[in-house]
């Protein structure tokens, strides 16, 4: 499926395309309200960008700094190439210590890495903690967003899912009752659980400790009731110094939600007495990407959301459109990078608006970038029909005289051919627009006629 | 006003041309109106823009010299869109042997409005026009030239083509709920991503009707043949004009 196929089957349930649009809207508005009150919003971004791009140009020696301050915080260390090594080396400490029930809380890397049925297959019953991602788990779906998994849900069919797995009330919809119920469900597993996984939203490479932001306290829930901490981190999470997490944390939360500070910000630097705690840096095509002149600085993402709430196919066409782990304009630069022909419809999913450009709290320059895949995705996979088109009226373009004839032609033709082949199913133009009235004359001619 | 007359060379995109004559016509008598000296090459084809955007690039090659051979002696070069203007400046390759003159082209084609208010230095037009109008701002007008401060930024609001109607006797300024959404056009994208687009069309138009909308315009006449081709089909009380269709009417 491509992504216009699957933004058309969207758009079939009207009404929850619109509700879905305008909820994704008034995460968009809230964030613009508070983006407005901090008055160097601007400078901000700037700031982040520019440490970024820092973080980027010196990923190498950062990455060595963190693991060497982190391994003096008695944190263990592992590398992992892809996510089949990640895999593999979640599964080893889990293995070790005998486990076969972990808690998670959000991480979008684990998704990328396919992790839950990896663990599931060996044995191993993960539980999301975050309510969003608990959602989706019990529907055996994966998140529609990266910061709200389960926006593309309704009250209703959770609280019907929750009657059928939780067994609440049926028709019960209040959000306070159905949460109550997660609630103590989540807490049975907390209990139950030896190890426990996190992802990492920023990682210090001063100080080797690294921060991961929740708004449900689930990360630390999990953590401090579990023997064993194990922490999943991309190698772009670095930054230079504790400091700078002051930039970023007020950044994130406002570009994610339109909050002012994500509810719990938790540092980890060491493991508790008796505990243990790993760290498992992966790079995942990652250092690819960075390879990549024109592409790298996508890997300043930190993971807010705000483009996709802001971007208007996004919230028409819903996260699963994309078919990708991150959805949106984001991950539509991200993706391809990772597999061009799977995803080479993302880059076109967009009008090269540029909302997405100027709604990112490190200015990834997000459209231009979508532009630039394009170019690169067409020298491959360019369907013929689309090329070839192209590819006349790029002979016509240049030539005066191509154009008028053809132009000419067009005119004319509208004019004389009947509706029903104007509009014929192919035609995706007349679908639903009609086209404008073919004028008599060109500007051309009349600028001929009468001014020259 | 400019000094010396200035010779301005009047780009007029090619759906323009073919489509919306009454557009490039308006343009022309506006900037004359305005005390330019203003002329139209002829043998314009198109910027190539279309090809670009679809992944082409690399064939507009023709195109774009032919762009720079046809405008490269004017002192300003100046089109009744954002889109096309913002082409030329970003997305047209570098063309061997015409480095130079295609640099100081970058640097002295305009889009419409933003060459009345930052060249000619115009703030305000003497004029009448009685209607609700609803401003389309462009996508790659608004935030692609920065003809208007982008609802996401931080900034102080403007808008140059606001500063230019808002003037003129008579005219209501119809304040929407979203100010700056785009409207699906998207070029190929219209075509490719038919159903997103249709859908983002209407819940502009709706927007617009919501807020009584009278008159609907902009700076380009890409985004208003989308709007206008929806609103024709579902028989929506909106009339469309390009917004140099009105500065020309109102100061007339």
């Amino acid at each position: 499926m491509s992504h216009p196929q699957n933004a058309a089957e969207f758009l079939k349930n009207q009404a929850k395309a619109k509700w879905h649009d305008e909820t994704l809207w008034f995460v968009r508005d809230k964030r613009d309200r508070i983006s407005k009150t901090i008055p160097e919003w601007e400078n901000l971004r700037n700031l982040a960008s520019q440490i970024k791009d820092n973080v980027l140009a010196n990923l190498g020696s950062y990455l060595e700094q963190f693991e060497q301050n982190a391994i003096k915080n008695g944190i263990h260390v592992h590398w992992a190439k892809d996510g089949d090594e990640h895999n593999r080396i979640v599964l080893d400490i889990l293995q070790k210590h005998h486990c076969t029930a972990i808690v998670k809380s959000k991480s979008i890397l684990t998704e990328e890495c396919h992790l839950n049925p990896f663990l599931e297959k060996n044995g191993v019953e993960v539980v999301d903690t975050d309510l969003g991602e608990r959602i989706v788990q019990l529907l055996h779906q994966p998140p529609s967003h990266i910061v709200l998994p389960a926006i593309h849900l309704k009250k209703r069919e959770i609280s019907e899912l929750f009657h059928e797995k939780l067994q609440t009330e049926k028709g019960n919809e209040d959000p306070t009752y159905l949460t109550h119920a997660a609630r103590l469900h989540l807490r049975e597993k907390f209990l139950g659980a030896k190890v426990a996984l996190t992802g990492v939203n920023f990682g210090i490479a001063e100080t080797g400790e690294f921060v991961v932001c929740t708004n449900e306290g689930n990360a630390d829930m999990g953590v401090h009731l579990a023997d064993v901490h194990v922490a999943c981190m991309g190698i772009e999470k670095i930054l230079p110094r504790r400091k700078d997490l002051g930039i970023f944390l007020r950044l994130l939360a406002r570009s994610a939600t339109g909050q002012p500070v994500t509810n719990y910000n938790s540092h980890f630097r060491s493991p508790a007495p008796g505990k243990e705690l790993h760290i498992v840096l992966v790079d995942n095509g990652r250092t690819a990407q960075l390879a990549r002149e024109k592409f790298k600085n996508s890997l300043k993402c930190i993971r807010c959301g705000a483009c996709m709430n802001t971007c208007p196919i996004y919230r028409r066409s819903g996260g699963y459109s994309y078919g990708s782990t991150v959805p949106g304009p984001i991950g539509s630069i991200l993706s391809p990078g990772l597999d061009m022909k799977k995803h080479s419809t993302l880059p076109f999913a967009s009008t090269l608006c540029g909302s997405c450009s100027d709604v990112c709290p490190v200015k990834i320059n997000i459209h231009e970038q979508l532009y630039e895949w394009r170019q690169e995705i067409t020298k491959t996979h360019g369907e013929l029909g689309k090329g070839l088109s192209m590819w006349i009226a790029a002979g016509i373009f240049k030539s005066p005289l191509a154009y008028k004839i053809s132009g000419g032609l067009m005119r004319k033709a509208l004019k004389v051919l009947p509706d029903s082949l104007i509009y014929h199913p192919i035609n995706a133009w007349g679908k639903s627009r009609d086209l404008p009235e073919a004028p008599k004359e060109s500007f051309q001619q009349w600028y001929q006629k009468n001014r020259s | 006003m400019i000094s010396n007359s200035p010779k301005i060379g009047l780009f007029i995109p090619c759906y323009v041309d073919q489509f919306y004559p009454q557009v490039g016509v308006a343009s022309l008598q506006l900037l004359e109106k305005l005390g330019c000296e203003v002329s139209y090459p002829l043998g314009q084809t198109c910027c190539g823009q279309p090809l670009a955007n679809s992944g082409y690039e690399r064939d507009t090659h023709g195109a774009t010299r032919h762009f720079i051979e046809l405008f490269k002696d004017f002192d300003y070069v100046v089109a009744p869109s954002g889109s096309c203007v913002l082409h030329v400046k970003e997305h047209s390759p570098a063309i061997a042997g015409l480095e130079k003159e295609q640099a100081e082209l970058h640097h002295k084609v305009y889009e419409l409005t933003e060459f009345i208010t930052d060249v000619l230095k115009i703030d305000k037009l003497e004029g009448k026009f009685p209607h609700r109008v609803g401003f389309h701002s462009s996508c790659h007008g608004h935030r692609g030239l920065r003809l208007a401060c982008a609802s996401e930024l931080n900034q102080t609001p403007f808008n140059k083509a606001r500063k230019l109607l808002e003037n003129l006797e008579g005219l209501e300024w119809v304040e929407l709920s979203r100010t700056d959404e785009c409207c699906g056009f998207g070029g190929t994208f219209a075509v490719t991503e038919e159903a997103i687009s249709v859908r983002m069309g209407k819940d502009r138009l709706e927007d617009h009707l919501a807020h009584q909308t009278e008159i609907l315009t902009g700076g380009d006449m890409s985004c208003i043949m989308h709007l206008q081709g929806i609103a024709t089909r579902n028989k929506q009380p909106l009339k469309f004009l390009h917004i140099a269709e009105i500065l020309n009417q109102a100061i007339a």
